[in-house]
């Protein structure tokens, strides 16, 4: 294992802290298998919860169902509690680094982007996690929904320095 | 057996919202990584058509992480759909059952209601606002607002971000509206 340079590429980066690699370890590519089960289980998690079921995201919208607020609210709350002892106990990761916080800065990205965001996610009922889900149970058509969303991702990095932030 | 038939019924929001916030600390344990998602389809672009794009021209490979990550979430939806479905149909409030049926919406079953998202409802102009024009506004809007439902509002939230609760409360926002006020006028064409 090699300790890579910090990233210092903040230009880009600071409006999209998600996609800050804080690791600066460097490890074989079957070190991300572990994500792989992680995520295997997130999905599940989302199948069985009905978390990617359209039906489910009407009601929430509707206030027709508890189902999906008592879901994300209480993935906050364990969430919350989760990252309050991390910090108090300075706990590391299993490779002995310490975890690393870093703050979101507010643009009005979130306001603007966060709209439009909310009305791809009522109309097609998921989110890009359910997405991935959806396919996987054999709704090969979200596969075209999934390749829109890239595609609006392509356009927004087109044009991000024309749109306000 | 019995295990594998109370698996089988639909979980309750106890159960899957923590186990949905754990997600959050297992990550950054395995390996210091934060929740996100949409960041994957960041990692598409820059992997595939960078184009010279200041936005997608980074270090994709050491994100490599997050594509394992979702290509598991896909992996989870084949294995629950394969080994634990619920033969049941999915039960929903009446109301929105009512709702749908003014809109020719009767065949609830499954997750997605087939009548909507099909390959063959694909060409119509409703199936493809619904699934080309409103998956363009995710890939969009997450990215314009630096996150989606996972980065933003569980992880965001979860390390008291204030950018990300008010990110949240735009989702919703534009959610409602798109839900009462423009999916009526989508379902109705």
């Amino acid at each position: 294992m090699q300790i890579k340079d910090q990233n210092t590429d903040f230009e880009t980066r600071s409006l999209d802290t998600v996609c800050i690699n804080e690791s600066h370890l460097e490890h074989k590519w079957y070190h991300n298998l572990k994500y792989l089960i992680i995520g295997i289980l997130f999905g599940i998690v989302f199948i069985k919860a009905e978390v990617i079921s359209w039906y489910r995201i009407q009601e929430m919208f509707r206030f027709q169902s508890f189902h999906m607020y008592g879901i994300i609210g209480s993935a906050v709350v364990v969430g919350m509690l989760s990252i309050f002892i991390i910090k108090k106990f300075n706990i590391k990761t299993i490779y002995g680094e310490k975890i690393e916080f870093h703050d979101k800065t507010f643009n009005k990205g979130q306001i603007y982007g966060g709209l439009i965001f909310g009305l791809g996610w009522a109309v097609t009922g998921a989110c890009p996690g359910p997405l991935f889900a959806q396919i996987g149970t054999g709704a090969t058509v979200m596969i075209v929904t999934l390749l829109a969303a890239v595609a609006g991702t392509w356009i927004y990095g087109y044009f991000r320095e024309k749109l306000p932030h | 057996m019995e295990i594998l038939e109370i698996i089988k019924q639909p979980w309750p929001w106890y159960i899957a919202g923590p186990l949905v916030g754990l997600t959050v600390p297992a990550l950054l344990l395995i390996g210091n990584k934060s929740f996100g998602i949409s960041a994957s389809l960041r990692h598409t672009c820059a992997m595939c058509l960078p184009a010279n794009i200041a936005f997608f021209k980074y270090d994709w490979k050491k994100e490599i992480w997050n594509m394992f990550f979702v290509f598991g979430i896909l992996l989870g939806g084949v294995i629950a759909f394969q080994f634990l479905s619920n033969p049941d149909p999915i039960l929903i409030n009446d109301n929105l059952k009512t709702e749908l049926s003014t809109y020719g919406i009767t065949s609830i079953y499954g997750m997605l209601p087939e009548q909507l998202f099909s390959w063959e409802s694909l060409f119509t102009l409703k199936g493809f606002f619904m699934m080309v024009i409103g998956g363009f506004f995710i890939g969009f809007g997450s990215r314009y607002a630096g996150g989606c439902t996972s980065g933003h509002s569980i992880s965001g939230l979860s390390n008291l971000q204030l950018p990300s609760l008010i990110a949240t409360c735009c989702f919703f926002i534009g959610g409602l509206i798109m839900a009462n006020f423009i999916l009526p006028f989508i379902l109705s064409l």
